[in-house]
């Protein structure tokens, strides 16, 4: 359940693009064709699956105040946590590298349609903002580090995939000559933005519709209470109304 | 300018308008876009960029002979890095609640691309000084717009500008909130931000003509 609710919020609630605005860069630059687009979201959900939960093993035995605990309780007390920039940054440079030779080795194919993009992710502020997310938010195990990676590179793919197809059409509506181009990439994203939003209820709707019932439930009972009390008084006073034209 | 050569001055005005980082180069849109609901955010992120994009072109600039091509990218990273490690503890140690709010965006200078654009397509090529002036002028490009979307998103979403209220109280009913004008909390929120910058775009391209693209 726990995995199952990260996965979701990190596609659709914290979209990376949407929501974050991380890799806009690349977004920008490599969304002018789908197929293009779909290599180069491949290779971030490639590289975030691999960085991101490095980087919390890193975090977890080296970086966190108190981390190195593991060498003895001497080291209990230090705190490198301000290295993790750039402890981060070079995990993520060394293994798109490696990354890249591993793949030209292994498998040609898949080096000729990734290939070329793996050098641009190791900027790409996705793939160290995964990271940092990763560290901010607290993720609390190896496994749902993984899992934050490959669901934010999911979000990620979803979104370049997403305006590389818009693009590809627009290319025959008559857009406005200045907003040609960037302009009109980004407002579309704006508007894709808005569309993500919705996605906010999806996982606290449930509880906040039972919340907002439980409310209404509390007023109908008041409502019929203070209806009660009506009744009672009106009852009283006709009683009293009888019993005085009785005297 | 009898400090600067004419052509030295002209890479400090440039990128100011008709070769933006942002908006012509498409250089640096993340941070551009994510901490811009307030001035002051604004600011102080182009300061930081300012700081590591001119101290890194110097560095990088200085260091270009002695850098093997084959591994500038680890290189460059480490010197932005430590840069952003430096302007991240100045920030904590002096403006504590801002930094909470601009939180890992700090960290993502070092991936912010006006940095690494700059690095591979100036400073490798150039000395210090040109390499200092291209850092500056950059950084002042970036910043103008980051200025131009955070006042714009501060005014008309919360109807401050660096907190100091100029549109009167909302709640007390003052200055134009006595006509019945209201805050558009829309413009807090992300998309508008894109929408903002679009419209900037928008608006730069017809003045100039020759910058508009083909589809």
């Amino acid at each position: 359940m726990e995995h199952l609710e990260l996965f979701f919020k990190a596609i659709f609630i914290d979209n990376m693009v949407f929501a974050t605005f991380l890799g806009m860069c690349s977004y920008l630059a490599v969304s002018k064709k789908v197929t293009t687009a779909v290599g180069l979201g491949a290779a971030v959900i490639f590289v975030l699956a691999i960085t991101v939960p490095l980087n919390w093993l890193l975090d977890q035995y080296l970086l966190q105040p108190g981390a190195l605990v593991w060498l003895g309780s001497e080291y209990a007390e230090y705190d490198l946590s301000f290295l993790s920039f750039i402890m981060f940054i070079a995990t993520i440079a060394t293994m798109v590298q490696l990354v890249e030779i591993v793949v030209e080795k292994f498998s040609p194919a898949l080096y000729n349609s990734l290939g070329i993009f793996l050098p641009l992710i190791a900027v790409n502020c996705a793939i160290l903002g995964g990271s940092l997310f990763m560290q901010s938010r607290e993720i609390a195990t190896f496994g749902l580090a993984l899992n934050y990676g490959i669901s934010s590179g999911i979000g990620w793919f979803l979104a370049i995939l997403a305006i590389a197809a818009i693009r590809e059409k627009i290319r025959y509506s008559n857009v406005p000559p200045a907003l040609r181009g960037l302009g009109i990439t980004f407002i579309i994203t704006g508007l894709m933005a808005i569309g993500f939003m919705s996605f906010g209820g999806m996982l606290t709707g449930g509880e906040e519709v039972a919340e907002e019932e439980k409310v209404e439930q509390a007023i109908q009972l008041e409502e019929e209470k203070i209806d009660d009390d009506k009744k009672e008084v009106k009852e009283v006073t006709e009683k009293e109304n009888t019993t005085a034209l009785n005297q | 300018m009898g400090l600067l050569s004419k052509k030295d001055a002209k890479l400090i005005t440039d990128p100011l308008a008709d070769n933006n980082p942002i908006t012509i180069q498409v250089l640096g849109i993340c941070s551009a876009l994510a901490i811009t609901a307030e001035l002051e955010a604004s600011i102080v992120m182009s300061v930081a960029v300012l700081f590591v994009l001119g101290v890194g072109n110097v560095v990088i600039s200085l260091l270009r002979n002695v850098i093997p091509s084959k591994i500038r990218i680890i290189v460059q990273l480490v010197v932005v890095a430590t840069l952003v490690i430096i302007v991240d503890l100045v920030l904590k140690a002096f403006v504590y609640e801002l930094s909470k709010t601009l939180a890992v965006f700090v960290g993502l200078i070092i991936t912010n691309c006006i940095i690494m654009g700059r690095f591979e397509a100036f400073a490798l090529a150039n000395g210090p000084w040109r390499s200092f002036l291209d850092g500056i002028g950059n950084s002042l490009g970036y910043a103008v717009i980051l200025i131009i979307v955070g006042f714009f998103r501060e005014l008309l979403g919360s109807g401050t500008l660096l907190g100091i209220k100029v549109l009167g109280d909302p709640i007390e009913k003052t200055g134009v909130y006595a006509y019945g004008y209201e805050n558009n909390g829309f413009m807090l929120l992300a998309p508008m931000a894109l929408i903002t910058l679009g419209i900037i775009i928008w608006v730069q391209r017809s003045r100039n003509e020759a910058l508009i693209e083909e589809n």
